[in-house]
């Protein structure tokens, strides 16, 4: 089957979130008859439950379009849907890598933000063409002529003809398929080259075993080849070659370079197919892999505990079950004294840490105890080693660090003039060394700051959302590790230190931190027959005290006429409390007063 | 008048279901003494027809301040109401407003009077501490009133805000804020309500009356039969609606001359249903079912949860306990055949090291602190 390279198309669509990226997908979709209506599922691509709700895009996606495009030719469309948040940048950059061309979505109400800024940059580097559309013109306050300065304005793409759609009525798209055709690039390569072919994501299918999604750039690949991953070095027979179908895969006879597909062969782990890593012949290898292949690391880190103790194997089991469908989530076993067996989880951001933890209790029905989370620190050691500390409990002793180190981003932000002022004493509060301001156009601004990561794990977007009303949007970027001041401040309850809620924190905000999780704790222990302190610690020194009253009054109303069911309601309704509780010494603890600490900034 | 004829109608027919003799007989629950006493004395006399009632039976009638005429009081002491349980809750009428009551101090009064003339020897007076704005000052000034009234019997309740009331959406704001140890606008803090609780029970003391239960204070010989029968686990019929009782087998008619009655040998707490009109729909049909009909087949009842040994255990100590003499050693072993000390050995040596319970020459029962925190005392003997 020989398919002319010049009658295809690989692309991706980036966007903002919320700029309308599925959606206009969608349309492409239902326009070029690839699925029936009934097939058809709002957002066909999201097809993971979170994601369809969350409205972002966790997985990449590839589907295949047959388009007949005005000059009577078909064209084969393969697009490339991206995920779509900062945690999975380096998914973003290897799924780009496999296209030849991107769709840029702006809100003709919203104009560009930081994501799209940050999304297109990505595509350029990647020496995508970048085509421009307006989406949601339909919109009352739709100003699509402003946007379109902007887009050249800012970005420097031409944008006077840019297709101005609604990708919700379907107003205009089939100007963006056309132009698909007309302004995107046809994939280059020789199919007769040794093979290389990019790997930019997988899926763990249990009958197929793992599928691997790739773009053929030389060569070509069928059943029955034996390949290499040459970056992990793995070796498999391709037991089926094949494209997508919207929501299937449809095997086909071979991929020939410039194709977009899938490949299986009867692989187990999805760490043998890492994204990035290219495939080629085992018995005629390309001389050098493709460029930009490196291994994802887990930037932010936390426990996992299930709340109830006994679910301990069934954790386990969910998280081997996600992880084969997730390389960048890592794990290992870890005990707490205050939360018994669990698992210091690995995640690329919050955003990462959040869906595995939604999809934990929703898609596994588990109920979960999280500790506070924490990024990868450097410590070094006064005997000239190093350690990455990811668990607050493994700080070496104070004698034994010469100095320790902390991972920073480059963060922009993009805000509307008014609440420049208020974002900037966020990013001042937030430790940031402020950078630059650039104004992009009348009545909006960049802001770029750096930032400490761990300043941003916790609840740096709630903030920023209600500092600037919802006006302003955030992306980073790793920058690397910088010395810092930090110390690991310990919570004792009852004079006995929960090591659950230890966490390393800069020195200059110890003191505030520890004051606000000690009022926390307080209203959240239920009181005992004794007193209880709360204390917070560095190293020796007690600096925040709270203390929980002891109980003194605990009493039953009356027995209305002899109905004793309710009395033994309320005694029964007690003891049930008591068994959700976790015992550190002789004090019982709510799993509620672990979670409160995640959230010390609710009532800003 | 229609429900009066029902409830006749249900006590006619339980006094063919049960037997054994009547010692204590409450009528509450609402306000029976609105009833006219015409239909009150219909009650009585249907009871003493078709019961065998103790001639020193106890018997009690609740009644709100106002409510009972001079009249009526003659004719409940007439019909052998010996016992009278009136609902003050408060001596001030400020408080009295708050809690939504018609009644004034100074009716309560008259009420009392009115009673005391009619031949009344064994009243019972309610009140209520931890009430929204309520100070130890206002709460000693209410005791000081009522006790130099010399009332046999007073209950003193902590107020409880529960849901579903109109009192708890008020004041559900408030009780939040309790909950997270904020300071209240109203209610008492938990700390206020304990000092309440603890300054009514030592002037109720001072003033001669002894302390039998967590809420119940009597002069020396008047603590209320019923309610001990209630702490005790006695047996008792509920007639009307929403009635409570409590079913041994042994006090169930036999079905059959020689066979056991009850077939499974274990208690059963019953609930009538409790709205009014499928009450009184269902009350009509009682005459036609068989007496000894099994459980499911009466109509009248609504809920029916029958306790089982381990059940049984766990009430005996979480009633028994609520009073300050506490429950026998013996008495326990006479119930279930085990001894408590194997059954509840971690419950009881977990509360003695805490302070909250004390034994004493075969009797276990609460400290003082341990009646203070009686919630979280009598849930350890839950299994």
């Amino acid at each position: 089957m020989a398919i002319d390279r010049s009658h295809i198309r690989n692309f991706c669509i980036v966007a903002h979130i919320d700029h309308g990226k599925s959606t206009l997908a969608d349309r492409m979709i239902e326009m070029t008859n690839t699925l029936t209506e009934r097939e058809m599922q709002a957002q066909v691509l999201d097809n993971m439950e979170l994601e369809r709700e969350r409205g972002i895009t966790i997985k990449s996606q590839a589907v295949r379009l047959i388009y007949t495009a005005k000059d009577g030719e078909e064209y084969i469309l393969n697009l490339i849907d991206t995920p779509g948040h900062v945690d999975f940048n380096y998914e973003v950059s290897r799924s780009l890598a496999a296209c030849d061309g991107a769709i840029l979505i702006v809100d003709a109400a919203q104009g560009i933000e930081a994501q799209t800024l940050a999304n297109v940059y990505l595509a350029l580097d990647h020496d995508l063409e970048v085509l421009p559309v307006i989406n949601k013109v339909d919109l009352p306050s739709a100003d699509p002529d402003r946007v379109a300065t902007e887009i050249e304005d800012v970005i420097g793409l031409v944008a006077e003809d840019a297709p101005r759609i609604s990708a919700k009525t379907g107003l205009n798209v089939d100007e963006v398929l056309e132009q698909v055709i007309t302004k995107l690039p046809a994939p280059e390569g020789d199919e007769k080259a040794p093979l290389q072919a990019l790997v930019f994501d997988s899926l763990y299918d249990a009958y197929k075993g793992v599928i691997v999604f790739c773009r053929v750039k030389e060569g070509t690949m069928k059943a029955g080849d034996k390949v290499k991953m040459m970056a992990t070095g793995a070796s498999f027979d391709v037991v089926e070659v094949g494209y997508f179908g919207a929501g299937q895969f449809l095997p086909c006879d071979e991929l020939t370079a410039g194709m977009v597909g899938y490949m299986t062969a009867s692989i187990k782990n999805v760490r043998d197919t890492r994204v990035g890593d290219t495939i080629t012949l085992a018995n005629n290898p390309c001389k050098e892999p493709l460029p930009g292949y490196k291994k994802v690391n887990p930037m932010v880190y936390c426990g996992l505990y299930p709340a109830d103790g006994a679910k301990y194997p069934d954790l386990r089991d969910a998280l081997e079950k996600l992880q084969l469908n997730d390389a960048a989530l890592q794990f290992e076993p870890e005990t707490s004294v205050a939360l018994g067996f669990g698992f210091r989880c690995g995640f690329l951001g919050l955003l990462h840490l959040d869906v595995i933890q939604e999809r934990l209790e929703r898609e596994y029905d588990l109920d979960l105890v999280t500790t506070a989370p924490g990024v990868v620190y450097r410590v070094h050691k006064t005997d000239g080693t190093m350690i990455e500390l990811t668990n607050p409990s493994n700080l070496p002793d104070p004698s034994e660090i010469e100095y320790m180190e902390e991972p920073m981003v480059d963060a922009e932000i993009m805000v509307t003039s008014d609440y420049i002022g208020a974002i900037m004493d966020l990013c001042q509060e937030r430790r940031g060394e402020y950078v630059s301001l650039e104004y992009i156009e009348e009545g909006r601004a960049l802001v770029k700051y750096i930032l400490p990561l761990n300043e941003i794990i916790y609840d740096f977007f709630d903030a920023l959302k209600s500092r600037s009303r919802g006006y302003a949007s955030f992306d980073y970027e790793m920058r690397g590790y910088q010395q810092s001041k930090l110390v690991k401040l310990d919570i004792l309850i009852n004079k006995e230190t929960v090591d659950a809620l230890s966490f390393i924190v800069f020195e200059g905000t110890a003191y505030e931190r520890a004051r606000k999780m000690c009022e926390k704790l307080k209203g959240n222990i239920p009181r005992h027959l004794f007193e209880i302190p709360i204390q917070a610690a560095v190293g020796s020194k007690i600096i925040a005290r709270e203390t929980v009253r002891a109980m003194r009054k605990d009493v039953l109303a009356k027995c209305y006429g002899g109905d004793i069911s309710r009395k033994r309601k309320l005694l029964e309704k007690q003891k049930e409390g008591k068994k959700r509780m976790r015992q550190v010494g002789n004090v019982e603890i709510p799993q509620e007063a672990f979670m409160s600490v995640l959230k010390l900034d609710d009532d800003n | 008048m229609e429900y009066t004829l029902s409830l006749c109608q249900e006590i006619i027919w339980q006094s063919k279901r049960v037997f054994g003799r009547v010692t204590s007989i409450y009528i509450g629950g609402g306000t029976p003494s609105w009833l006219p006493v015409k239909l009150m004395e219909k009650i009585m006399d249907t009871v003493r027809d078709h019961f065998d009632v103790d001639p020193l039976a106890e018997v009690t009638i609740e009644a709100n301040p106002g409510t009972v005429t001079c009249e009526a009081a003659n004719i409940y002491q007439s019909i052998g109401i010996n016992r009278i349980s009136v609902g003050l809750q408060s001596a001030h009428n400020d408080e009295l407003q708050l809690l939504g009551r018609i009644h004034t101090y100074d009716r309560f009064l008259r009420t009392y009077e009115i009673l005391r003339q009619a031949g009344f020897e064994n009243i019972n007076v309610d009140l209520m501490t931890g009430l929204p704005g309520q100070t130890p000052g206002k709460l000693i000034e209410t005791i000081r009133r009522v006790s130099s009234l010399r009332p046999e019997h007073i209950s003193c309740y902590a107020l409880i805000i529960e849901e579903g009331t109109p009192f708890y959406s008020r004041y559900r704001a408030d009780d939040i804020r309790q909950k997270n140890g904020q300071p209240t606008m109203e209610l008492p803090n938990e700390d206020q309500a304990y000092e309440l609780m603890k300054r009514a029970q030592h002037e109720l003391i001072a003033h001669g009356y002894e302390q039998y239960e967590i809420s119940n204070y009597a002069k020396p010989g008047m603590a209320c039969r019923h309610n001990i029968g209630y702490w005790t686990r006695k047996t008792y019929v509920g007639m009307g609606i929403g009635a409570a009782s409590l079913i041994a087998p042994a006090c169930l008619v036999p079905q059959i001359e020689g066979e056991e009655a009850g077939g499974m040998g274990l208690e059963q707490r019953i609930t009538n249903i409790r709205h009014i009109y499928d009450y009184i729909e269902e009350a009509s049909h009682l005459m036609a079912i068989d007496p000894q009909a099994q459980i499911e087949d009466v109509p009248i009842y609504d809920q029916v949860q029958t306790i089982t040994r381990k059940g049984a255990m766990e009430e005996f100590m979480f009633l028994g306990l609520r009073q300050n003499a506490g429950i026998s050693r013996e008495d326990f072993y006479q119930a279930f055949g085990k001894p408590i000390d194997g059954v509840y050995q971690d419950a009881l040596l977990q509360l003695k090291k805490e302070g909250l319970l004390e034994t004493r020459e075969g009797r276990i029962f609460l400290t003082e602190q341990g009646l203070d925190l009686s919630n979280y005392a009598l849930s350890k003997f839950l299994f």
